[in-house]
């Protein structure tokens, strides 16, 4: 049954005045978590914009228990407050809410080992493309081409392809989501909490701030980035690879929106779009997450080997 | 009780079974693996009811660990030398978070060069982190060390994590008789876990988020008076513990041949079973030698160390490690408590597992004795006691 909007819990779960900036992504995906999720859950949040949206002690701007963690061993921290779970027969789901660096770069071991392990943890990597709270620093996961105080010409290298690694560890449930639709999130969160096991959500999280873009225009852009096809949205069940409704009708290259629209808007790409060169290159980048994509949909990955 | 044959790991192992920890966390790491492998196979025999996290390295094994304390559960860590330095970071996290928890360190050198030997440069190099830190000197002393960590850390007016400290293979993979306990006597005496607070959806705790600075300060004066409150429960359990199981160590330090003694040995470890042998050797020489172990390096038992050890003729400090360009971290906190005082002399020895005999320390007292007649007051904070090779050698040098 579809999602309607009307059905979803109204609180607040984010209070005024909590330390997000303006047109902060991960103020709406908290949200997202808690409505899909509700009250039954505990998150664990890595050093980042997170541990700083919370605010000043001994208040939280944001309505979760949490347990603040170390930078590089968020994963292994669920597993271990999972594991107490399990031991004292509470039923609660742990939920790792943590950054690109968190998850792709300093916290990848931890992230590889629970997946691994198969720890019954929903890990959300929300990305925001660069170390944001230290001042938008390149990442693992910053695109091809931006702007970042570290890459003051643009990125060198392509985006590390997260998703698909933590796939190939053959979790059994790994989605990407954006907060641009939030029912999508929604409904995969949701079905991340009926499995038991490691779930991985790849959260696209556009930030104001770090890319250059008017805060007002956050979920535009994410929605921009699945119509252009610069973030594809998918599901990974049970060893089964399914494009997202909003995802599978770009299949087709010439149905997507031209990604200079996506690019435009966004200060950090401004030498991309001057650079022919440079454009082809973050476009073949795009071109190879769809081939990887649509080379999985045609039933690359063995059921068999599901856990 | 039963008197079992026991390596002082698999006696620690039987410690953290008999103390229904619930979740156990670790990565293996020469000379600490075999207590994870004996929790292993406890575990999966189901002789313990509780889950191992099967972690990829210690940063993780410390975090899984303080994430299950944190839930809830009673939970356990060990590790060894570059297994507790890659942790390091989470020791501070764990102690800053007022978690109770209970981590084995099986005191092992630091590379480079590789080196699997005894050496406490792993455990001195935690003192600052807010954990609780007692030292073993025996098996049977590590098993009971293990279960009263339990309940020194899970006491109200401690609520921090203690590491329980034991010296690579000479108690580690050595074999001893082992006197352990029952359930049934674990359980009645072992209360059922306390802690702070527990994060989950019932408490809506958050652990962790920012602080003012002054509140962030007062959280560490915190961490400092619950420090100096273990010392009373430190001894407090001794106590309770002797009159449960008939064995009491003397609390925050043990003292040996002490009560008329002219000079006083201090180190800690197993080694300390050396120097008490010396200590007899050398008052049949006629030398009124004592030995004053440290079983706690932290809290720092500041008041008995000047109390046994003030207008004493002299103080000699065996560190097994190194503050590189300071001096033996013992000896350093020795010296601060007896601010002159006394004579005192730091002796830095067995780095790397170099063996030190019982004639090596009547050797170094004999020789710190001679120098305190001859020149009155001495303060030497660093005289190397070298390996023998080494130490002809460096004779031959410097008399030519």
């Amino acid at each position: 049954m579809p999602l309607r909007l009307a059905d979803l819990p109204r609180r607040r779960y984010g209070s005024p005045g909590n330390a997000a900036c303006p047109g902060c992504p991960e103020t709406m995906g908290l949200r997202y978590v808690k409505m899909a999720l509700g009250d039954n859950v505990v998150l664990v949040i890595p050093a980042g914009c997170s541990s700083v949206i919370q605010g000043i002690r001994p208040k939280s701007g944001i309505n979760f228990p949490i347990l603040n963690i170390v930078f590089a061993s968020a994963a292994s921290a669920a597993s271990g407050m999972s594991s107490a779970f399990e031991m004292l027969g509470q039923d609660v789901k742990v939920v790792v809410w943590a950054g690109d660096g968190g998850t792709a770069d300093i916290g990848f071991q931890a992230l590889s080992g629970a997946a691994e392990r198969n720890d019954d943890i929903i890990y959300i990597c929300v990305d925001n493309e660069a170390y944001m709270n230290t001042g938008i620093q390149r990442s693992g996961l910053t695109p091809y081409g931006a702007w970042t105080t570290t890459t003051w010409t643009g990125k060198t290298e392509p985006k590390k392809p997260l998703p698909f690694i933590v796939l190939a560890h053959n979790v059994p449930y790994v989605a990407t989501a954006t907060v641009g639709y939030p029912q999508d999130f929604i409904e995969k969160l949701r079905k991340a909490a009926t499995i038991r096991g490691f779930k991985y959500i790849h959260l696209h999280a556009p930030c104001p701030v770090g890319w250059r873009f008017d805060p007002s225009l956050t979920a535009k852009i994410a929605q921009l980035a699945v119509q252009t096809g610069a973030f594809i949205l998918f599901e990974y069940e049970n060893g089964r690879f399914r494009l997202s409704p909003y995802s599978g009708m770009y299949r087709d290259p010439k149905r997507r929106v031209p990604l200079e629209e996506y690019l435009k808007l966004q200060g950090r790409f401004q030498t991309v779009l001057k650079d022919p060169q440079k454009l082809e290159m973050l476009r073949a980048e795009i071109d190879e997450m769809w081939r990887w994509a649509l080379l999985l949909e045609k039933g690359m990955a063995s059921p068999e080997l599901k856990k | 009780m039963v008197l079992k044959a026991l390596t002082a790991n698999h006696a620690v192992a039987e410690a953290a079974k008999l103390a229904r920890v619930k979740v156990v966390s670790a990565y293996p790491i020469t000379p600490q693996t075999t207590i994870v492998e004996k929790l292993a196979e406890m575990i999966e025999k189901g002789e313990m009811e509780a889950k191992m996290v099967r972690v990829e390295s210690e940063h993780s094994a410390l975090a899984a660990t303080l994430g299950a304390a944190a839930a809830g559960a009673r939970a356990f860590t060990a590790t060894s030398s570059h297994g507790l330095l890659y942790m390091h970071e989470v020791l501070w996290w764990t102690s800053g978070a007022r978690v109770p928890v209970v981590m084995a360190v099986v005191t092992r050198a630091i590379g480079p060069p590789w080196n699997i030997h005894v050496e406490h440069s792993d455990v001195m190099d935690q003192r600052d982190t807010g954990w609780i830190i007692g030292v073993a000197q025996e098996n049977q002393e590590a098993f009971d060390l293990t279960l009263q960590a339990f309940r020194i850390s899970e006491d109200p007016r401690v609520y921090l994590p203690m590491i329980v400290s034991l010296d690579a293979f000479i108690l580690s993979h050595t074999v001893a008789p082992v006197d352990v306990p029952s359930q049934q006597e674990v359980d009645a005496w072992l209360p059922s876990r306390r802690q702070p607070y527990v994060i989950s959806p019932e408490t809506n705790v958050v652990m962790g988020n920012i602080a003012d600075d002054a509140d962030y300060y007062m959280m560490r004066y915190s961490i400092n008076a619950a420090m100096e409150a273990a010392k009373k429960v430190v001894e407090e359990v001794d106590e309770e513990y002797g009159k449960a199981f008939g064995r009491r160590y003397g609390g925050l330090v043990e003292c040996y041949n002490c009560d008329d003694a002219d000079y006083i040995m201090v180190l800690m470890g197993s080694w300390a079973g050396d120097a008490k042998k010396a200590s007899d050797l050398l008052r049949e020489k006629g030398y009124r030698v004592g030995v004053m172990r440290v079983r706690f390096v932290r809290p720092w038992p500041r008041e008995v160390v000047q109390e046994k050890l003030s207008n004493r003729k002299g103080v000699i400090v065996f560190d097994r490690s190194i503050s590189f360009g300071s001096a033996g971290q013992l000896f350093t906190d020795v010296a601060a408590s007896l601010y002159g005082s006394t004579s005192i002399r730091g002796v830095v020895a067995g780095l790397g597992g170099v063996d030190v005999r019982p004639e090596d320390f009547m050797n170094e007292v004999t020789d710190f004795v001679s120098h305190v007649e001859e020149f009155g007051r001495v303060y030497e904070p660093l005289r190397w006691h070298l390996p023998p090779k080494y130490a002809k050698s460096l004779a031959e040098e410097v008399s030519a």
